[in-house]
């Protein structure tokens, strides 16, 4: 082979890794405007997450809605997966029966407001039977009864920048969902379960229901809700509490 | 045999993801080593297998999960490559489907290749993708086919356990076939000796 050859490969293959590296680039600065990358995107298993999750965004675009039951597939067992908050003001709040509780909204919203369960209640109902899976594998089917989150974010007026909805609970969890789950119409803010208030261990006075992901990212025993743009600046930067226990942020699968 | 450079980097791709995708679902099987039928299925409520195995509840799926879910991108992603430049190469054809006289492989080998690459493997995405459920509200056929949630789980159990049964075959064959000569096949692509291809 020629010098000439052998100098024209190497510019070849060198334009061709640096428009390699530049559409890399390029792909993750879309990717991340148009919300594909999750906020644990890090290290080894992140490759694997941004892939599901941008995947996902893409396959659920058009707003798929997770299957729906009838009635009688409602199952007669619903596990709870451990015991109501112990701290002393969640125990005193369920004595009272919640009646002083208060779901308190901040961040990107033009009304921060504070709503009482007979606030959220005179909203609009909706109601749905779906599959709840553990990530552990059980699975049980019930009805939820509650008003759809964007119903609440359009009411204290979300700010267009919005871009996570943040969740704070009485046992000190935190979770946040982004605006595709949050406008989502099953995305609910659930106040009751099978017909009657949402049990204590299932998360009363109120939970978010997200049917199109696994059961840990329905948030129990809800406290306030936080509108923002960025994760980054929150705990540890990883969407929730969930990557500290060594779960994914994402859970649609 | 004289395997291609494409057969040989996705071998031993999809080699280490299977490792990699058996040992991180054993790490979420234990999380809750009960198998169901039908949609739901939940300690409390009667169960089609109960493993004999115990219940690990102290966050093993997690990174079991996390490792999973890479690994099997790996897979799904090289298992594509596999399939399509196979196509094209016609080595399917050649040596499973229409193979030359004398064939590579004998007729109990082709079966059972075939059914690994284009029934095992494609049900154990199947399924996988049939306990979502961000991808089955989107394709919510790949779940009520299944006749639910819980029968996907043990399908999907029940697939891998054939498939682990399969690798286990398929290494002492070659072993018994020769190991260093195969694997290094398998590895540089070179030619096993006569007498071993006989054995």
């Amino acid at each position: 082979m020629s010098r000439l050859i052998t100098r024209r490969k190497v510019i070849t293959t060198a334009l061709t890794a640096l428009g390699g590296a530049s559409g890399l680039a390029v792909a993750a600065r879309l990717a991340d405007r148009y919300g594909l990358i999750p906020p644990d995107h890090g290290g080894l298993y992140g490759a694997g997450e941004t892939l599901t999750y941008a995947s996902h965004r893409l396959l659920t675009a058009r707003g798929s809605l997770a299957r729906e039951f009838s009635r009688d597939h409602i199952s007669k067992v619903a596990p709870v997966n451990g015991p109501p908050p112990t701290a002393f003001d969640y125990q005193q709040l369920l004595r009272r029966g919640f009646t002083n509780w208060g779901l308190e909204i901040d961040g990107l919203v033009a009304r921060p407001s504070s709503l009482s369960l007979a606030d959220l209640r005179g909203f609009p109902v909706s109601r749905q039977i779906t599959h709840q899976a553990c990530e552990e594998g059980w699975s049980f089917i019930a009805e939820w009864i509650g008003v759809p989150l964007g119903y609440v974010l359009n009411l204290v007026g979300a700010s267009p920048n919005a871009r996570y909805v943040v969740f704070y609970a009485y046992d000190d969890d935190w979770e946040s969902i982004d605006m595709a789950d949050a406008m989502h119409p099953q995305t609910l803010l659930a106040y009751g379960m099978n017909g009657s208030e949402l049990p204590a261990g299932h998360g009363a006075p109120l939970r978010l229901r997200l049917p199109r992901q696994l059961g840990y990212k329905s948030i129990k025993y809800l406290a306030q809700i936080s509108v923002v743009d960025s994760l980054k600046d929150i705990g540890d930067g990883s969407g929730s509490s969930a990557p500290g226990y060594g779960y994914s942020w994402y859970a649609g699968i | 045999m004289r395997h291609s450079a494409l057969v040989r980097a996705t071998h031993w791709l999809t080699a280490a993801s299977f490792i990699a995708l058996v040992v991180s679902g054993v790490a979420i099987l234990l999380a809750h080593p009960r198998l169901y039928w039908g949609e739901t299925g939940a300690v409390g409520t009667p169960s089609l297998i109960d493993l004999p195995l115990p219940f690990m509840l102290t966050g093993q799926s997690g990174w079991g999960r996390y490792l999973h879910f890479l690994s099997a991108w790996i897979a799904v992603l090289t298992g594509t490559v596999y399939v399509l430049g196979g196509l094209r190469a016609n080595h399917f054809g050649q040596d499973l489907f229409r193979p030359a006289h004398p064939a590579k492989y004998n007729v109990m080998q082709r079966i059972t290749y075939a059914a690994v690459v284009f029934g095992l493997f494609p049900l154990m995405i199947w399924t996988g993708l049939a306990m979502s459920p961000a991808v089955t509200s989107v394709l919510p056929m790949l779940v009520t086919f299944m006749g639910g949630q819980q029968s996907a789980r043990t399908v999907h159990f029940i697939v891998a356990t054939v498939l682990v049964l399969f690798v286990v075959g398929h290494v002492a064959m070659v072993a018994f076939a020769g190991f260093r000569r195969h694997v290094g096949a398998m590895i540089l692509g070179g030619e096993p000796s006569a007498s071993e291809v006989q054995t």
